[in-house]
């Protein structure tokens, strides 16, 4: 699975306002909800779900990484963006480092399989360190969306 | 003295796969050990220790994963691992945090 199979390009964040996880996960939802994505009347539901998930362990997974993520009946397929925060953000993550990078997922109950592949996407991408400092520096969407092309076509991985 | 390098094959039986919060699990029972851990998903084979590798596997429920573990108390985490994959992470349970 490409980044281009679930990244909503109208709803990627260069510029992240929120200094905290709860303003972090609501900020990319409602960048979800402005690039109709999701049901208004279901933003408050998969706000409260991911967080939810991020109580039962935080998904800042390190690295200045974290995919917060739920499964939510409400969308038919597998929904993400991506928000970068140049200040990064404290989020619990499993080393303790501020988070400078977000993968948000909605995946559809039914479709784990998506889901793995999507963060098997993400995590395999994210190892590499010059993908990682280049997304961190970038200036706005276009930016990123250039970068998240440069992985789909396998240019960071060797 | 070397101890041999242990293994040990597995059956993911959790039906969402081994998605973030058990790849996580994995990783923080596995760094207790001070044996070296490598995951084999066929001719995949990854750092037991970092979740970051653990996800690239994306191993979906039915996965065939082989547990290799290297070092002193190999045995002791290979009955750890095995065991955490095998009682589907404990995802049933709400005693974990």
């Amino acid at each position: 699975m490409k980044f281009a199979d679930f990244v909503s390009r109208d709803a990627i964040k260069a510029d992240l306002a929120a200094d905290d996880k709860q303003s972090v996960i609501r900020e990319m939802v409602q960048a979800l909800l402005g690039a109709n994505k999701i049901a208004a009347e279901e933003f408050d539901s998969i706000v409260k779900a991911i967080l939810k998930r991020e109580e039962l362990g935080s998904t800042g997974i390190g690295r200045g990484v974290a995919v917060p993520h739920t499964k939510h009946p409400s969308v038919e397929r597998l929904v993400g963006t991506v928000a970068v925060s140049a200040e990064g953000v404290d989020f619990n993550s499993l080393d303790g480092e501020k988070v400078h990078l977000f993968f948000l997922l909605i995946s559809p109950p039914d479709r784990p399989g998506d889901h793995l592949r999507a963060l098997e996407n993400v995590s395999r991408q994210l190892r590499d360190e010059t993908f990682c400092r280049f997304l961190k520096q970038a200036k706005n969407a276009d930016d990123i969306v250039t970068l998240l092309d440069e992985a789909d076509n396998n240019q960071f991985v060797s | 003295m070397s101890e041999p390098k242990l293994t040990r094959t597995v059956i993911v039986t959790n039906p969402q796969g081994l998605h973030a919060r058990p790849a996580d699990l994995f990783v923080r029972l596995a760094t207790r050990f001070a044996a070296k851990v490598e995951v084999v998903k066929d001719h995949e084979r990854v750092d037991g220790k970092s979740i970051l590798a653990i996800m690239t596997l994306a191993a979906t429920e039915g996965t065939r994963l082989s547990i290799e573990a290297d070092g002193p108390d190999a045995q002791q985490a290979l009955d750890a691992l095995s065991a955490l994959v095998e009682q589907d992470f404990a995802e049933n349970e709400n005693s974990h945090s």
